[in-house]
Protein backbone atom coordinates (compact mmCIF):
# COMPACT_ATOMS: atom_id res chain seq x y z
CA UNK A 1 0.00 0.00 0.00
CA UNK A 2 1.26 3.84 -0.44
CA UNK A 3 1.72 6.11 1.76
CA UNK A 4 -1.23 8.83 2.01
CA UNK A 5 -0.60 12.23 3.22
CA UNK A 6 -1.61 11.97 6.53
CA UNK A 7 0.72 9.23 7.00
CA UNK A 8 3.53 11.63 5.89
CA UNK A 9 1.79 14.28 8.52
CA UNK A 10 1.80 11.86 11.27
CA UNK A 11 5.46 10.51 10.54
CA UNK A 12 6.60 14.14 10.06
CA UNK A 13 4.89 15.22 13.57
CA UNK A 14 6.58 11.74 15.52
CA UNK A 15 9.98 12.87 13.94
CA UNK A 16 9.78 16.47 15.18
CA UNK A 17 8.44 15.92 18.80
CA UNK A 18 11.07 12.65 18.80
CA UNK A 19 13.90 15.50 18.04
CA UNK A 20 12.15 17.82 20.75
CA UNK A 21 12.71 15.08 23.22
CA UNK A 22 15.66 14.19 22.21
CA UNK A 23 16.74 18.03 23.26
CA UNK A 24 15.50 17.57 26.71
CA UNK A 25 19.44 16.78 28.17
CA UNK A 26 20.57 19.93 26.89
CA UNK A 27 18.22 21.88 29.98
CA UNK A 28 21.16 19.91 32.12
CA UNK A 29 18.82 19.23 34.54
CA UNK A 30 19.50 16.09 36.19
CA UNK A 31 16.36 15.57 38.05
CA UNK A 32 14.19 16.32 34.26
CA UNK A 33 16.65 13.66 32.64
CA UNK A 34 16.07 11.10 35.48
CA UNK A 35 12.25 11.71 34.98
CA UNK A 36 12.84 11.25 31.46
CA UNK A 37 14.73 8.14 31.44
CA UNK A 38 11.66 6.99 32.93
CA UNK A 39 8.99 7.98 30.99
CA UNK A 40 10.84 6.97 28.03
CA UNK A 41 11.61 3.52 29.57
CA UNK A 42 7.88 3.15 30.43
CA UNK A 43 6.76 4.21 26.59
CA UNK A 44 8.56 1.78 25.36
CA UNK A 45 7.68 -1.15 27.24
CA UNK A 46 3.74 0.00 27.50
CA UNK A 47 3.59 0.65 23.39
CA UNK A 48 5.36 -2.84 22.78
CA UNK A 49 2.98 -4.43 25.65
CA UNK A 50 0.09 -2.86 23.80
CA UNK A 51 1.01 -3.97 20.06
CA UNK A 52 -0.15 -7.69 21.21
CA UNK A 53 -2.59 -7.17 24.06
CA UNK A 54 -4.10 -4.36 22.52
CA UNK A 55 -5.40 -5.91 19.33
CA UNK A 56 -5.74 -9.57 20.95
CA UNK A 57 -6.86 -8.37 24.49
CA UNK A 58 -4.78 -10.90 26.11
CA UNK A 59 -3.04 -9.24 29.21
CA UNK A 60 0.04 -10.25 29.54
CA UNK A 61 2.16 -9.66 33.51
CA UNK A 62 5.13 -10.78 31.74
CA UNK A 63 6.89 -8.04 31.56
CA UNK A 64 8.93 -8.12 34.26
CA UNK A 65 10.37 -11.54 32.82
CA UNK A 66 11.98 -9.97 29.72
CA UNK A 67 13.16 -6.99 31.19
CA UNK A 68 15.35 -9.11 33.65
CA UNK A 69 16.49 -11.17 31.34
CA UNK A 70 17.70 -8.48 29.42
CA UNK A 71 19.06 -6.55 32.17
CA UNK A 72 21.26 -10.12 33.00
CA UNK A 73 21.79 -10.50 30.10
CA UNK A 74 23.98 -7.53 29.88
CA UNK A 75 25.33 -7.54 33.45
CA UNK A 76 26.67 -11.44 32.76
CA UNK A 77 27.53 -9.97 29.39
CA UNK A 78 29.69 -7.34 30.66
CA UNK A 79 31.04 -9.71 33.27
CA UNK A 80 32.57 -11.59 31.13
CA UNK A 81 34.19 -9.71 28.72
CA UNK A 82 31.89 -8.75 26.37
CA UNK A 83 31.14 -5.17 24.80
CA UNK A 84 27.84 -3.61 26.25
CA UNK A 85 26.65 -3.43 22.36
CA UNK A 86 26.87 -6.86 21.73
CA UNK A 87 24.73 -7.60 24.48
CA UNK A 88 21.75 -5.75 22.96
CA UNK A 89 20.91 -7.92 20.33
CA UNK A 90 21.67 -11.28 22.09
CA UNK A 91 19.12 -9.63 25.09
CA UNK A 92 16.61 -8.85 21.99
CA UNK A 93 17.19 -12.44 20.79
CA UNK A 94 16.92 -13.84 24.38
CA UNK A 95 13.35 -11.98 24.65
CA UNK A 96 11.82 -13.39 21.62
CA UNK A 97 12.91 -17.07 21.93
CA UNK A 98 11.69 -16.66 25.58
CA UNK A 99 8.75 -15.46 24.05
CA UNK A 100 7.98 -17.83 21.65
CA UNK A 101 8.67 -20.31 24.06
CA UNK A 102 6.17 -19.17 26.87
CA UNK A 103 3.98 -18.20 23.77
CA UNK A 104 3.88 -22.31 22.27
CA UNK A 105 2.82 -22.79 25.74
CA UNK A 106 0.43 -20.48 26.98
CA UNK A 107 -1.21 -18.68 24.14
CA UNK A 108 -3.80 -21.69 24.26
CA UNK A 109 -5.03 -19.85 27.32
CA UNK A 110 -7.19 -17.24 27.30
CA UNK A 111 -8.28 -14.81 29.48
CA UNK A 112 -7.35 -15.27 33.15
CA UNK A 113 -5.24 -17.95 32.64
CA UNK A 114 -3.40 -16.25 30.54
CA UNK A 115 -3.09 -13.50 32.88
CA UNK A 116 -1.73 -16.12 35.97
CA UNK A 117 0.61 -17.76 33.64
CA UNK A 118 2.49 -14.62 32.73
CA UNK A 119 2.75 -13.41 36.08
CA UNK A 120 3.76 -16.85 37.51
CA UNK A 121 6.43 -17.38 35.15
CA UNK A 122 8.28 -13.60 35.72
CA UNK A 123 8.14 -15.12 39.47
CA UNK A 124 9.62 -18.37 38.61
CA UNK A 125 12.28 -16.61 36.19
CA UNK A 126 13.28 -14.49 39.22
CA UNK A 127 13.06 -17.77 41.55
CA UNK A 128 15.41 -19.19 38.89
CA UNK A 129 17.60 -16.53 38.83
CA UNK A 130 18.01 -16.07 42.66
CA UNK A 131 18.64 -20.01 42.88
CA UNK A 132 21.22 -19.61 40.32
CA UNK A 133 23.44 -17.11 42.43
CA UNK A 134 22.52 -18.90 45.72
CA UNK A 135 24.36 -21.99 44.31
CA UNK A 136 27.17 -19.56 42.70
CA UNK A 137 27.56 -17.94 46.10
CA UNK A 138 26.98 -14.15 44.53
CA UNK A 139 24.60 -11.96 45.55
CA UNK A 140 24.07 -9.25 42.53
CA UNK A 141 25.91 -8.03 39.57
CA UNK A 142 27.77 -5.18 38.69
CA UNK A 143 27.43 -2.85 35.70
CA UNK A 144 30.37 -0.57 35.40
CA UNK A 145 30.38 0.77 32.22
CA UNK A 146 30.95 4.29 30.88
CA UNK A 147 27.53 4.84 29.63
CA UNK A 148 26.12 7.85 31.25
CA UNK A 149 22.36 8.69 32.04
CA UNK A 150 22.09 10.75 28.64
CA UNK A 151 23.67 8.10 26.61
CA UNK A 152 20.38 5.83 28.11
CA UNK A 153 17.98 8.48 27.65
CA UNK A 154 19.37 8.67 23.77
CA UNK A 155 19.19 4.74 23.57
CA UNK A 156 15.68 4.93 24.54
CA UNK A 157 14.67 7.08 22.07
CA UNK A 158 15.97 5.70 19.18
CA UNK A 159 14.60 1.89 20.36
CA UNK A 160 11.09 4.07 20.61
CA UNK A 161 11.48 5.34 17.21
CA UNK A 162 12.09 1.57 15.95
CA UNK A 163 9.19 0.44 18.17
CA UNK A 164 6.54 3.27 16.69
CA UNK A 165 7.94 2.79 12.99
CA UNK A 166 7.55 -1.57 13.82
CA UNK A 167 4.14 -1.10 15.23
CA UNK A 168 2.61 1.40 12.39
CA UNK A 169 4.61 -0.92 9.84
CA UNK A 170 2.62 -3.84 11.17
CA UNK A 171 -0.71 -2.15 11.73
CA UNK A 172 -0.96 -1.73 7.68
CA UNK A 173 0.25 -5.89 7.10
CA UNK A 174 -1.63 -8.42 7.28
CA UNK A 175 -0.07 -9.88 10.26
CA UNK A 176 -2.07 -6.72 12.11
CA UNK A 177 -5.13 -7.07 10.48
CA UNK A 178 -5.01 -10.65 11.55
CA UNK A 179 -4.28 -9.55 14.53
CA UNK A 180 -7.52 -7.14 14.47
CA UNK A 181 -9.77 -10.21 13.27
CA UNK A 182 -8.24 -12.93 16.06
CA UNK A 183 -9.06 -10.15 19.24
CA UNK A 184 -12.51 -9.72 17.93
CA UNK A 185 -13.46 -13.21 16.98
CA UNK A 186 -10.54 -16.33 17.31
CA UNK A 187 -13.09 -19.08 15.84
CA UNK A 188 -13.83 -16.94 12.83
CA UNK A 189 -10.59 -16.06 12.52
CA UNK A 190 -9.44 -19.42 12.28
CA UNK A 191 -12.03 -20.18 9.92
CA UNK A 192 -10.75 -17.81 7.81
CA UNK A 193 -7.45 -19.06 6.81
CA UNK A 194 -5.64 -17.28 10.11
CA UNK A 195 -3.18 -19.29 11.68
CA UNK A 196 -3.93 -17.85 14.94
CA UNK A 197 -1.39 -18.99 17.08
CA UNK A 198 1.66 -18.09 14.99
CA UNK A 199 0.22 -14.85 14.40
CA UNK A 200 0.29 -13.98 18.17
CA UNK A 201 3.61 -15.84 18.84
CA UNK A 202 4.75 -13.37 16.55
CA UNK A 203 3.44 -10.28 18.09
CA UNK A 204 4.49 -11.49 21.17
CA UNK A 205 8.37 -11.97 20.14
CA UNK A 206 8.19 -8.49 19.47
CA UNK A 207 6.92 -7.91 22.62
CA UNK A 208 8.99 -9.59 24.80
CA UNK A 209 12.27 -8.69 22.47
CA UNK A 210 11.61 -5.31 23.22
CA UNK A 211 11.27 -5.09 26.79
CA UNK A 212 14.27 -7.52 26.75
CA UNK A 213 16.06 -4.51 25.32
CA UNK A 214 14.79 -2.10 27.73
CA UNK A 215 16.23 -4.17 30.33
CA UNK A 216 19.71 -4.42 28.58
CA UNK A 217 19.66 -0.32 28.18
CA UNK A 218 18.72 0.27 31.54
CA UNK A 219 20.94 -2.04 33.10
CA UNK A 220 23.93 0.52 33.25
CA UNK A 221 21.71 2.63 35.00
CA UNK A 222 21.15 0.18 38.11
CA UNK A 223 25.04 -0.39 38.61
CA UNK A 224 24.34 -3.04 41.07
CA UNK A 225 21.71 -5.56 40.00
CA UNK A 226 19.74 -8.58 41.81
CA UNK A 227 16.96 -10.31 41.44
CA UNK A 228 14.39 -8.30 43.33
CA UNK A 229 15.13 -5.04 41.24
CA UNK A 230 15.36 -6.77 37.89
CA UNK A 231 12.34 -8.68 37.62
CA UNK A 232 10.09 -6.48 40.08
CA UNK A 233 6.18 -7.47 39.36
CA UNK A 234 5.57 -4.23 40.37
CA UNK A 235 7.24 -3.63 36.35
CA UNK A 236 4.59 -5.67 34.84
CA UNK A 237 1.73 -3.80 36.85
CA UNK A 238 2.60 -0.59 36.16
CA UNK A 239 3.18 -1.29 32.27
CA UNK A 240 -0.22 -2.57 32.35
CA UNK A 241 -1.47 0.63 34.12
CA UNK A 242 0.05 2.98 32.12
CA UNK A 243 -0.62 1.37 28.80
CA UNK A 244 -5.05 0.72 29.59
CA UNK A 245 -4.87 4.36 30.91
CA UNK A 246 -3.66 5.76 27.47
CA UNK A 247 -5.73 3.27 25.58
CA UNK A 248 -4.56 0.45 23.80
CA UNK A 249 -6.45 1.37 20.66
CA UNK A 250 -4.12 3.53 18.94
CA UNK A 251 -0.23 3.04 18.96
CA UNK A 252 0.58 6.85 20.80
CA UNK A 253 -2.41 5.50 23.09
CA UNK A 254 0.06 4.10 25.99
CA UNK A 255 2.69 7.50 25.43
CA UNK A 256 -0.67 9.29 26.59
CA UNK A 257 -0.82 7.09 29.23
CA UNK A 258 2.58 6.92 30.75
CA UNK A 259 3.68 10.46 30.86
CA UNK A 260 0.96 11.67 33.28
CA UNK A 261 1.17 8.52 35.57
CA UNK A 262 4.87 8.49 35.53
CA UNK A 263 4.76 12.02 37.36
CA UNK A 264 1.59 10.96 39.28
CA UNK A 265 3.74 7.98 40.46
CA UNK A 266 7.13 9.84 41.11
CA UNK A 267 4.95 12.48 43.44
CA UNK A 268 3.44 9.03 45.42
CA UNK A 269 6.91 7.60 45.68
CA UNK A 270 8.34 10.53 47.25
CA UNK A 271 4.92 11.49 49.64
CA UNK A 272 3.36 7.99 50.77
CA UNK A 273 6.85 5.57 50.01
CA UNK A 274 5.21 3.32 52.05
CA UNK A 275 2.08 2.64 50.85
CA UNK A 276 2.99 2.66 47.09
CA UNK A 277 1.11 -1.04 46.27
CA UNK A 278 -2.07 0.18 47.40
CA UNK A 279 -1.94 3.15 45.78
CA UNK A 280 -0.91 1.44 42.75
CA UNK A 281 -4.12 -0.92 43.25
CA UNK A 282 -6.75 2.03 43.41
CA UNK A 283 -5.23 3.64 40.52
CA UNK A 284 -5.95 0.12 38.74
CA UNK A 285 -9.31 -0.07 39.80
CA UNK A 286 -10.17 3.90 39.38
CA UNK A 287 -8.66 3.45 35.56
CA UNK A 288 -10.62 0.27 34.74
CA UNK A 289 -13.99 1.41 36.30
CA UNK A 290 -13.59 4.86 34.86
CA UNK A 291 -11.55 4.80 31.86
CA UNK A 292 -12.33 1.40 30.17
CA UNK A 293 -11.07 2.49 27.12
CA UNK A 294 -8.33 4.89 28.62
CA UNK A 295 -7.65 8.47 27.20
CA UNK A 296 -7.63 7.35 23.36
CA UNK A 297 -11.57 6.32 23.85
CA UNK A 298 -12.24 9.58 25.94
CA UNK A 299 -10.58 11.73 23.20
CA UNK A 300 -12.72 9.34 20.24
CA UNK A 301 -15.94 9.62 22.18
CA UNK A 302 -15.38 13.50 22.61
CA UNK A 303 -14.93 14.20 18.91
CA UNK A 304 -17.74 12.04 18.05
CA UNK A 305 -20.05 14.19 20.52
CA UNK A 306 -18.56 17.45 18.87
CA UNK A 307 -19.13 15.83 15.50
CA UNK A 308 -22.84 15.19 16.50
CA UNK A 309 -23.31 18.79 17.62
CA UNK A 310 -21.96 20.18 14.88
CA UNK A 311 -24.08 18.10 12.67
CA UNK A 312 -27.36 19.46 14.60
CA UNK A 313 -25.77 22.87 14.54
CA UNK B 1 -28.54 -34.34 -11.95
CA UNK B 2 -24.62 -34.45 -13.22
CA UNK B 3 -22.07 -36.34 -12.18
CA UNK B 4 -19.17 -33.88 -12.16
CA UNK B 5 -15.64 -34.99 -10.24
CA UNK B 6 -15.73 -35.89 -6.40
CA UNK B 7 -14.67 -32.78 -4.48
CA UNK B 8 -15.18 -33.85 -1.04
CA UNK B 9 -15.98 -37.52 0.61
CA UNK B 10 -16.54 -38.89 4.09
CA UNK B 11 -15.35 -42.08 5.06
CA UNK B 12 -16.82 -43.76 7.83
CA UNK B 13 -16.26 -39.94 9.80
CA UNK B 14 -17.22 -40.55 13.51
CA UNK B 15 -17.29 -38.40 16.66
CA UNK B 16 -17.61 -38.92 20.18
CA UNK B 17 -18.38 -37.02 22.98
CA UNK B 18 -17.13 -39.53 25.97
CA UNK B 19 -19.93 -42.07 25.83
CA UNK B 20 -22.05 -39.90 23.02
CA UNK B 21 -22.20 -40.91 19.21
CA UNK B 22 -22.61 -37.95 17.73
CA UNK B 23 -21.72 -38.67 14.43
CA UNK B 24 -21.48 -42.18 13.76
CA UNK B 25 -19.61 -43.40 11.14
CA UNK B 26 -20.78 -41.40 7.78
CA UNK B 27 -19.71 -41.64 4.88
CA UNK B 28 -20.79 -39.66 1.34
CA UNK B 29 -19.42 -37.82 -1.51
CA UNK B 30 -20.17 -34.49 -3.07
CA UNK B 31 -19.38 -33.85 -6.45
CA UNK B 32 -18.59 -30.42 -8.28
CA UNK B 33 -21.28 -27.91 -8.81
CA UNK B 34 -23.82 -30.06 -6.73
CA UNK B 35 -25.47 -28.45 -3.76
CA UNK B 36 -26.18 -31.33 -1.08
CA UNK B 37 -28.57 -31.15 1.62
CA UNK B 38 -27.69 -32.11 4.85
CA UNK B 39 -30.93 -32.65 6.87
CA UNK B 40 -32.15 -34.64 10.04
CA UNK B 41 -33.94 -33.69 13.52
CA UNK B 42 -32.62 -31.48 15.82
CA UNK B 43 -29.79 -33.54 17.67
CA UNK B 44 -29.15 -35.83 15.00
CA UNK B 45 -25.52 -34.44 14.35
CA UNK B 46 -25.76 -32.24 11.54
CA UNK B 47 -23.70 -29.35 12.47
CA UNK B 48 -21.47 -31.73 14.13
CA UNK B 49 -20.99 -33.08 10.46
CA UNK B 50 -20.03 -29.76 9.32
CA UNK B 51 -17.81 -29.27 11.99
CA UNK B 52 -15.70 -31.89 10.90
CA UNK B 53 -15.88 -30.80 7.97
CA UNK B 54 -14.34 -27.27 8.49
CA UNK B 55 -12.35 -28.83 10.91
CA UNK B 56 -14.04 -27.06 14.20
CA UNK B 57 -14.01 -30.67 15.49
CA UNK B 58 -11.75 -33.41 14.71
CA UNK B 59 -13.65 -36.78 13.87
CA UNK B 60 -12.74 -39.48 16.35
CA UNK B 61 -12.35 -41.63 13.69
CA UNK B 62 -12.84 -42.22 9.78
CA UNK B 63 -11.31 -39.61 6.62
CA UNK B 64 -12.33 -36.73 5.00
CA UNK B 65 -11.09 -36.26 1.59
CA UNK B 66 -10.76 -33.04 -0.17
CA UNK B 67 -10.09 -34.13 -3.72
CA UNK B 68 -8.90 -37.17 -2.83
CA UNK B 69 -6.37 -35.54 -0.13
CA UNK B 70 -7.29 -36.57 3.47
CA UNK B 71 -8.03 -33.22 5.60
CA UNK B 72 -9.27 -34.81 8.72
CA UNK B 73 -5.63 -33.96 10.25
CA UNK B 74 -5.53 -30.52 9.44
CA UNK B 75 -6.50 -27.29 11.42
CA UNK B 76 -9.23 -25.18 10.58
CA UNK B 77 -7.31 -22.21 9.36
CA UNK B 78 -5.19 -25.14 6.90
CA UNK B 79 -8.75 -26.73 5.76
CA UNK B 80 -10.25 -22.95 4.85
CA UNK B 81 -6.72 -21.94 2.96
CA UNK B 82 -7.38 -25.24 0.95
CA UNK B 83 -11.08 -24.08 0.10
CA UNK B 84 -13.20 -24.78 2.23
CA UNK B 85 -15.42 -21.94 3.83
CA UNK B 86 -18.07 -22.03 6.04
CA UNK B 87 -21.09 -19.84 8.18
CA UNK B 88 -21.87 -20.33 11.79
CA UNK B 89 -25.23 -21.65 13.00
CA UNK B 90 -25.14 -18.54 14.79
CA UNK B 91 -24.30 -15.66 12.73
CA UNK B 92 -20.32 -14.58 13.76
CA UNK B 93 -19.18 -11.13 12.44
CA UNK B 94 -16.12 -9.01 13.55
CA UNK B 95 -17.87 -6.55 15.99
CA UNK B 96 -15.31 -3.65 16.05
CA UNK B 97 -15.20 -3.51 11.84
CA UNK B 98 -16.93 -2.23 8.77
CA UNK B 99 -18.87 -4.29 6.66
CA UNK B 100 -16.01 -3.95 4.03
CA UNK B 101 -13.76 -4.83 6.68
CA UNK B 102 -15.58 -7.83 7.52
CA UNK B 103 -15.55 -9.09 4.08
CA UNK B 104 -11.91 -8.25 3.41
CA UNK B 105 -11.30 -10.52 6.26
CA UNK B 106 -12.30 -13.36 3.59
CA UNK B 107 -10.55 -12.19 1.12
CA UNK B 108 -7.71 -11.57 1.94
CA UNK B 109 -6.52 -14.75 4.53
CA UNK B 110 -8.47 -16.99 2.67
CA UNK B 111 -8.06 -20.02 0.34
CA UNK B 112 -7.53 -17.11 -2.66
CA UNK B 113 -5.50 -14.88 -0.72
CA UNK B 114 -5.34 -10.94 -2.03
CA UNK B 115 -3.90 -8.01 -0.33
CA UNK B 116 -4.66 -3.88 -0.85
CA UNK B 117 -6.65 -2.36 -3.33
CA UNK B 118 -7.39 -5.59 -5.01
CA UNK B 119 -8.40 -7.55 -1.87
CA UNK B 120 -10.79 -4.21 -1.49
CA UNK B 121 -12.42 -4.42 -4.87
CA UNK B 122 -12.84 -8.37 -4.57
CA UNK B 123 -14.51 -7.59 -1.36
CA UNK B 124 -16.88 -5.07 -2.90
CA UNK B 125 -17.78 -7.03 -5.46
CA UNK B 126 -18.74 -9.90 -3.25
CA UNK B 127 -20.81 -7.05 -1.21
CA UNK B 128 -22.46 -6.67 -4.90
CA UNK B 129 -23.32 -9.93 -4.85
CA UNK B 130 -25.30 -10.31 -1.88
CA UNK B 131 -26.87 -7.05 -2.12
CA UNK B 132 -24.86 -4.56 0.22
CA UNK B 133 -22.43 -2.75 -1.70
CA UNK B 134 -24.23 0.04 -0.63
CA UNK B 135 -23.86 -0.26 3.33
CA UNK B 136 -20.07 -1.42 2.85
CA UNK B 137 -19.14 1.30 5.70
CA UNK B 138 -21.52 0.78 7.15
CA UNK B 139 -20.36 -0.79 11.02
CA UNK B 140 -22.00 -4.34 11.39
CA UNK B 141 -23.98 -2.73 14.74
CA UNK B 142 -26.42 -1.33 12.35
CA UNK B 143 -27.22 -4.01 10.47
CA UNK B 144 -30.57 -5.96 10.50
CA UNK B 145 -30.83 -9.75 11.03
CA UNK B 146 -30.76 -10.55 7.36
CA UNK B 147 -28.20 -8.19 6.51
CA UNK B 148 -25.68 -9.65 9.47
CA UNK B 149 -26.08 -13.21 7.38
CA UNK B 150 -25.29 -11.39 4.18
CA UNK B 151 -22.14 -10.22 5.49
CA UNK B 152 -20.81 -13.57 6.50
CA UNK B 153 -22.13 -14.91 3.24
CA UNK B 154 -19.81 -12.67 1.26
CA UNK B 155 -16.93 -13.03 3.78
CA UNK B 156 -16.77 -16.68 2.73
CA UNK B 157 -17.41 -16.24 -0.85
CA UNK B 158 -14.75 -13.73 -0.51
CA UNK B 159 -12.64 -16.59 -0.04
CA UNK B 160 -13.42 -17.88 -3.53
CA UNK B 161 -13.87 -21.77 -1.52
CA UNK B 162 -14.23 -25.12 -3.52
CA UNK B 163 -16.92 -26.20 -0.85
CA UNK B 164 -19.24 -23.84 0.60
CA UNK B 165 -20.77 -25.10 3.94
CA UNK B 166 -24.07 -22.88 4.89
CA UNK B 167 -25.01 -24.12 8.35
CA UNK B 168 -28.90 -22.74 8.78
CA UNK B 169 -28.24 -19.73 7.10
CA UNK B 170 -32.21 -19.86 6.56
CA UNK B 171 -33.07 -19.96 9.92
CA UNK B 172 -34.69 -17.24 11.70
CA UNK B 173 -35.63 -14.96 8.36
CA UNK B 174 -39.11 -14.04 8.40
CA UNK B 175 -40.86 -14.93 5.06
CA UNK B 176 -40.21 -12.13 2.91
CA UNK B 177 -36.31 -12.31 4.41
CA UNK B 178 -36.52 -16.02 3.77
CA UNK B 179 -37.96 -15.84 0.24
CA UNK B 180 -34.75 -13.19 -0.60
CA UNK B 181 -32.08 -15.50 0.99
CA UNK B 182 -33.80 -18.56 -0.85
CA UNK B 183 -33.04 -16.38 -3.99
CA UNK B 184 -29.82 -15.35 -3.22
CA UNK B 185 -28.49 -19.12 -3.00
CA UNK B 186 -29.96 -20.40 -5.64
CA UNK B 187 -28.38 -17.76 -7.94
CA UNK B 188 -24.82 -19.16 -6.25
CA UNK B 189 -25.98 -22.79 -7.45
CA UNK B 190 -26.79 -21.49 -10.90
CA UNK B 191 -22.73 -20.13 -10.54
CA UNK B 192 -22.12 -23.17 -10.23
CA UNK B 193 -20.52 -23.65 -6.91
CA UNK B 194 -20.27 -26.46 -4.67
CA UNK B 195 -22.35 -26.11 -1.35
CA UNK B 196 -23.27 -28.41 1.58
CA UNK B 197 -26.30 -27.14 3.45
CA UNK B 198 -27.47 -27.87 7.09
CA UNK B 199 -31.38 -26.42 6.63
CA UNK B 200 -34.71 -27.11 8.46
CA UNK B 201 -36.78 -25.07 6.23
CA UNK B 202 -38.54 -27.88 3.97
CA UNK B 203 -39.12 -25.11 0.81
CA UNK B 204 -35.59 -24.40 0.85
CA UNK B 205 -34.46 -28.02 0.41
CA UNK B 206 -37.07 -28.84 -2.37
CA UNK B 207 -35.85 -25.57 -4.22
CA UNK B 208 -32.11 -25.90 -3.65
CA UNK B 209 -30.94 -29.20 -3.48
CA UNK B 210 -30.02 -31.74 -5.88
CA UNK B 211 -29.57 -34.19 -3.44
CA UNK B 212 -30.13 -35.02 0.41
CA UNK B 213 -28.91 -36.87 3.37
CA UNK B 214 -30.48 -37.69 6.16
CA UNK B 215 -28.92 -38.15 9.76
CA UNK B 216 -30.78 -39.06 12.47
CA UNK B 217 -29.28 -39.87 15.99
CA UNK B 218 -25.94 -39.48 14.38
CA UNK B 219 -26.35 -42.19 11.59
CA UNK B 220 -26.98 -41.63 7.92
CA UNK B 221 -30.62 -43.45 7.07
CA UNK B 222 -31.15 -41.88 3.81
CA UNK B 223 -29.77 -40.33 0.73
CA UNK B 224 -31.23 -39.22 -2.45
CA UNK B 225 -33.03 -36.36 -4.10
CA UNK B 226 -35.57 -34.18 -1.84
CA UNK B 227 -38.64 -35.90 -3.29
CA UNK B 228 -36.94 -39.76 -3.06
CA UNK B 229 -35.70 -39.39 1.18
CA UNK B 230 -38.91 -36.99 1.79
CA UNK B 231 -41.25 -39.88 1.15
CA UNK B 232 -38.65 -42.47 2.90
CA UNK B 233 -40.76 -43.81 5.55
CA UNK B 234 -37.55 -43.76 7.95
CA UNK B 235 -37.15 -40.55 7.17
CA UNK B 236 -40.40 -39.32 8.11
CA UNK B 237 -40.72 -42.00 11.39
CA UNK B 238 -37.41 -39.91 12.64
CA UNK B 239 -38.89 -36.38 11.92
CA UNK B 240 -42.23 -37.31 13.67
CA UNK B 241 -42.28 -40.28 15.16
CA UNK B 242 -43.46 -44.34 14.90
CA UNK B 243 -47.53 -43.18 14.65
CA UNK B 244 -47.29 -41.15 11.75
CA UNK B 245 -45.26 -43.11 9.59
Amino acid sequence: MSMTKSDWQSITLSAVLLAVAACLPLTGDAYMLSIGITIAMYAVLATSWALFSGPTHYISLATAAFFGLGTYTTAIGIENGLNYWVTLPIAAILGAVLAALVGLATLRLSGVYFVIFTLGLAELVRQVVTWGQNVSGQKGLYVLTDITEVHIYWQLLVLAAIVYLTGWAIGRSRLGFALRIIGDDEEVARHSGINTSRAKILLFMVSGATAAVVGSMLAPRYIYIEPALAFTPMLSFLVVIMALLGGTGRLWGPLVGVIPFTLLWEAISASFPNQTTLLLGLSFLVIVYLLPRGFVGLIESGKRKMREREAFA
Amino acid sequence: MTTGPTVLSLRGATKRFGGLVAVNDMDFDVTEHEVLGLIGPNGSGKSTTLNLISGALKPTEGTISLRGTPISHLSAADISRRGIARTFQLVRLLPSMTVLENVRAGAVFGHRRRWGAEADAHAMRMLALVGLDRRANAHVGELTYIDTKRVELARVLASEPKVLLLDEWLAGLNPTELEEGITLIKRLRDEGRTIILVEHVMDAIRSLCDRCVVMSTGLKIAEGTPEQVLSDPEVIRAYLGDDDA
